[in-house]
């Protein structure tokens, strides 16, 4: 095997090469970091590389393969979304409001890869605050996709996607509130999956939308995200909304037969507004799905209509009160003028926060303010309960449900930058899965009409990520869609 | 419904950001065309339904009152603009 084709082959193979001492964990690292070098003026996919570091923890990592002390993820680099806060390095979120900030802190996730002796092989760009669907908003520059620079890599997880689209990190951590990982998994060819609400520690995440935003794997294969989700997930005290579950093996499931496999196809996910060449990419997956021996049901989720709507109350809100940490007193920006401290304040966040957080926060103060709470938030909640009993429903007589991830391949920069509900619609069909708190994925499934990737949607039912890895690894080991590289390599 | 001028005024000085008067009128129309899709969902009688604060319905645990953080005043004071005497500073408010 090449030394480009083991960089690009999954974890499996990196892990295998590691362990048997045929590569280095220092001479991988350097692999990707050279990579980074090379690809990264051009797709801005790292806010920050830290060669120095990322080589120390690198030695690290090969010191403890040789003691016999590895495990199945010693020595794999990692790049982390820079919503995750990351002890001495900078943390900055997308954000001029944190651009000056570094971690005095490890998140629980950042702990755990620690734990199982991964490299850190930067920190990804992304919509500031993960508040956007292109990797725009960032104060850092836009992220660009690297099957065609032209055109977004979806977001807000956007840096980790493109990252592993072109082959500079073997895998990446992303979070999804509203589609952040899916989404840009899907618009970048990867695979991505967003755990039950609770599996993954919000601690050190720096919070957007706190009851739904959910920390997740990125990564080539649905194996290797298996393998990654089995790092980071587990109970952790400093998260009072971490679930206190036995841990489970996400990976022992991955070569389950798919016979007797019972897949919903909710028809709001096939109606208008899905492109033509999407769908069609769709359909042929999940032809080859029922040739694994599912068969396919159509279903209903009657009020998938009012979730953007819903969303766009629960996420402001929450980020408005979560957002008002930023005073420019304690850490962060401050602006440099101010007469009082009523100035202070207002010009440190009107300066260090971006058109879009600022758009939301006031939606939220709004929506939140006095006479408002019943109508807008409480209202929310209410259809967010209802659209948890569709999914209640369909889920009763199928194991998943499938669809499109996002009813476009990847626009164009600057396409939808100018119009904030165009941009919202492009999660039309991933934010139902985050108001009812579902497991989802998105694995690679084709190719639209401007050759960029077409993304499959896998949703389970709560805790049902091991059933949905074993879905994506058997479609994965019957089609080649996940093998193909921006640029047309394979 | 639509948000007049001084209603984001008064939002935006709840939500202690400086609106300036340039970008008031693109701010305010920007604001009433999200919430011509928030409204979407206003129209549905959804008082049935128990409100959903937490996808699965659990509790808040209580973790024992037992002191776990470090002191870390130093390194958290450092990330602060300004601080003087172990202390963050801001503009005087009391004369």
């Amino acid at each position: 095997m090449s030394r480009d084709a083991l960089l690009d082959g999954g974890l499996a193979a990196l892990s295998a090469a590691l362990a048997s001492r045929r590569i280095s964990s220092v001479e991988l690292t350097a692999a990707y970091l050279g990579r980074i070098e090379r690809e990264n003026p051009r797709l801005n996919a790292f806010i920050t590389v830290d060669p120095d570091r990322s080589l120390a923890q690198a030695r690290a990592a090969d010191e403890r393969i040789a003691r016999g002390e590895g495990g199945v993820l010693t020595g794999i680099p990692v790049a982390h979304k820079d919503i995750f806060c990351t002890r001495g390095w900078p943390t900055t979120c997308g954000s001029r409001m944190l651009a000056n900030f570094v971690s005095p802190y490890d998140a629980h996730v950042i702990e755990r890869f620690d734990a199982a002796g991964c490299v850190i092989l930067g920190k990804t760009n992304m919509d500031e605050f993960a508040m956007g669907s292109s990797s725009e908003t960032s104060f850092f520059g836009p992220v660009r996709n690297p099957w065609d620079t032209g055109r977004v890599p979806g977001g807000s997880s956007g840096g980790s996607a493109a990252a592993v689209a072109a082959g500079l990190a073997p895998a990446a951590t992303g979070t999804d509130t509203g589609g952040s990982i899916r989404q840009p998994a899907a618009l970048c060819g990867v695979s991505g999956l967003k755990p039950t609400y609770g599996v993954v520690s919000r601690y050190g995440m720096i919070a957007f939308a706190s009851s739904l935003d959910q920390g997740g794997p990125m990564a080539r294969l649905a194996a290797d995200c298996a393998w990654l989700l089995n790092a980071m997930a587990g109970h952790d005290a400093r998260d009072s909304t971490s679930l206190d579950r036995p841990p489970e093996d996400y990976a022992r499931d991955l070569d389950k037969p798919l016979a007797g496999l019972r897949v919903g196809l909710p028809r709001e996910f096939f109606a208008e507004g899905l492109d033509g060449d999407v769908a069609r990419a769709v359909e042929a997956a999940l032809g080859e799905i029922r040739r694994l021996g599912a068969s396919t049901v159509e279903v209903s989720l009657p009020n998938m209509a009012l979730s953007v709507p819903a969303y766009y109350v629960i996420a402001p809100a929450e980020a408005s009160s979560n957002l008002s940490r930023f005073d420019g007193v304690r850490y962060g920006y401050r602006a440099p003028h101010y007469a009082d401290l009523a100035e202070l304040y207002g010009k440190s966040r009107a300066q260090g926060f971006g058109a879009e957080v600022r758009r939301r926060i006031l939606i939220g103060t709004y929506v939140l303010s006095h006479g408002y709470y019943d109508a807008y938030y409480l209202q929310a909640q209410r259809i967010r309960r209802l659209i948890a009993a569709d999914f209640a429903a369909a889920l009763a007589n199928c194991d998943v449900l499938m669809g499109p991830t996002s009813p476009t391949t990847a626009f164009a920069l600057g396409d939808r930058a100018g119009d904030p509900v165009q941009m919202y619609l492009s999660d039309i069909y991933t934010i139902a899965v985050n108001l009812a708190g579902l497991p989802a994925m998105s694995i690679p499934c084709g190719l639209g009409a401007n050759g960029c990737p077409v993304g499959l949607h896998i949703i389970g039912d709560y805790f049902g990520e091991a059933r949905i890895l074993n879905v994506a690894h058997r479609y994965q080991q019957a089609t080649d869609w996940h093998t193909r590289l921006p640029g047309g390599a394979q | 419904m639509p948000l007049t001028r001084e209603q984001v005024a008064r939002i935006a000085d709840l939500a202690r950001i400086e609106i300036l008067p340039a970008e008031a009128e693109t701010l305010q129309g920007e604001l009433n065309r999200i919430f011509t899709l928030i409204e979407r969902m206003r129209a549905v009688d959804a008082s049935a339904f128990v409100p959903m604060a937490h996808a699965l319905d659990v509790s808040q645990p209580l973790r024992e009152d037992a002191p776990a953080e470090p002191d870390r005043r130093a390194e958290f004071l450092a990330l602060a603009p300004e601080t003087e005497a172990g202390l963050y500073l801001v503009p005087r408010v009391i004369e």
